[in-house]
């Protein structure tokens, strides 16, 4: 479990958001949304130390993550799984050298293992024929979907999407949408998205946090937020359909 | 202020490469191939350096010194003087803040404006470890040796033009190169060699891992690292003469 004790960060005088309280149980898929800008993914960088908070405790699994040294960070570090915005792949290693980078550090597996678990990985995201491409020779949606594989090569308990869908066609983004489904059902995997993408949140959310006004406005199921009257969070959910139903 | 803030950015990223140093099986891979990149790769250019530096130093003096009452002799010692203590360390050096600076700098920079190195934090690496430490020990091991490479072609471009250019006999340059030798001159190359390769290393990590913005952020870096480390180069050379001879 996480859990996110009033947590507040500042960038120099610039306040992003102050007091964040958030429960994250074993198993949800939270979704974080809220405007560009107002700082989702720095929250998502402050859950495992990418960055540290002007005041505030993150638990993980009962540990604050910013109270313990380097070392143990690290260590800590390696439950998650990460899926950058944009990929973030190591463009001097082919797809399979992507995959199996976590693995030739922090494993003792032979060379024959590691063919396994990555082809294993890489056909859970479809991408198995890709394996001996160049990262540059990829499209956007599978350059998500390697990430992706390379986010659950250790079999982490938590997994963070940062806006997995961004910049992606609506067939891909679905695709995307499925896969964070799937890692949550098949892996039982905790999951943490952040989007401003409605459409995402809708199909793979079961429990939604929106950030506004440098704090967190609003948390509840999804149930809660399509009932919802809170004023902000109607008209952030409004525009993105307005956005999705204008041709 | 700014520059206070900037010295203590760079000295904290000193300290973690300098703690993270132990973590040898982190950066063994990529310390043989930063050893390849900076010094194998640079041996063409250094070689170069080294011998138009000879040449045209041998022809300048020859030039500058033409008269019955001067020995032949005294052009080969000012040259291997000259390159041995000074050129062969700065012209080198300056060579490298470009070509070794610039890759650097580029390399990390493009790694933190696309989230590589937050993605080798999150895996859970020690990415000052992984990617700064053996650029920084790349640059103060090889460096050294491409002094040895640049004085060596130094002295042969110089030997060579003189010989080819009628001014200066082989056996006169040599006569005076070995006259006017002190080991002292080689041991103080050495050391700036390796203060250079240091200065290089380490203000391109500097500017590349703390870059920011898209592609014109790893420009501005890149641009900073060259032009910081060339300035840098400069400074440290006063400061050596100053304090070693």
């Amino acid at each position: 479990m996480i859990e996110i004790k009033n947590l507040t960060k500042r960038f120099d005088d610039l306040l992003i958001w102050q007091d964040v309280n958030l429960k994250i149980e074993d198993g949800d898929i939270l979704a974080i949304i809220g405007r560009s800008g107002c700082g989702k993914s720095v929250l998502l960088k402050h859950i495992n130390a990418l960055m540290k908070p002007d005041s505030g405790e993150v638990f993980i699994n009962g540990k604050d993550i910013h109270a313990i040294d380097y070392v143990g960070q690290r260590k800590l570090r390696q439950k998650f799984g990460v899926l950058f915005q944009g990929s973030a792949l190591f463009d001097s290693i082919n797809t399979f050298e992507n995959v199996a980078f976590p693995l030739r550090y922090f494993s003792d597996f032979s060379e024959e293992e590691i063919h396994q678990k990555v082809m294993r990985s890489l056909e859970f995201v479809n991408l198995q024929e890709s394996a001996s491409k160049e990262t540059s020779e990829l499209s956007g949606g599978m350059r998500k979907r390697v990430g992706l594989a390379r986010a659950i090569i250790l079999e982490p308990e938590y997994l963070m999407y940062d806006e997995p869908t961004s910049g992606l066609d609506p067939e891909t983004a679905s695709e995307i949408n499925d896969l964070i489904i799937t890692m949550s059902e098949e892996l039982e995997i905790t999951s943490i998205v952040i989007t401003h993408d409605m459409h995402s949140v809708l199909k793979v959310a079961d429990k939604v946090a929106f950030i506004n006004d440098q704090k967190l406005s609003w948390h509840g199921t999804l149930e809660e937020m399509r009932k919802s009257e809170q004023k902000d969070l109607i008209n952030f959910i409004t525009a993105s359909e307005y956005q999705i139903k204008t041709p | 202020m700014y520059a206070l803030k900037e010295i203590g950015k760079y000295s904290t990223l000193l300290y973690q490469a300098l703690r993270s140093s132990t973590e040898v099986s982190t950066y063994r891979k990529n310390l043989f191939q930063e050893l390849v990149k900076v010094g194998y790769d640079s041996v063409p250019i250094i070689m170069l350096v080294g011998v138009f530096t000879g040449s045209v130093m041998t022809l300048q003096s020859a030039y500058q010194l033409e008269s019955a009452f001067i020995p032949l002799s005294t052009i080969g010692a000012i040259v291997s003087e000259s390159i041995l203590i000074e050129l062969a360390a700065v012209i080198s050096g300056l060579v490298l803040a470009g070509k070794v600076g610039a890759r650097v700098a580029t390399e990390l920079g493009n790694m933190r404006v696309s989230e590589q190195i937050d993605a080798l934090e999150s895996m859970g690496f020690n990415s000052v470890s992984f990617l700064v430490v053996p650029r920084v020990l790349a640059g103060i091991l090889m460096f050294p040796v491409l002094y040895i490479v640049a004085s060596i072609f130094g002295l042969g471009g110089g030997l060579a033009a003189g010989f080819f250019s009628g001014s200066v006999p082989p056996d006169d340059f040599l006569k005076g190169a070995r006259m006017y030798f002190y080991p002292w001159n080689v041991v103080f190359g050495f050391v700036k060699s390796f203060v250079f390769g240091f200065i290089i290393t380490t203000v391109a990590c500097y500017k590349g891992y703390f870059a920011t913005g898209g592609a014109e952020g790893v420009g501005n870096c890149t641009t900073e690292a060259t032009v910081l480390g060339c300035i840098y180069i400069l400074l440290a050379d006063f400061i050596l003469a100053v304090l070693l001879l």
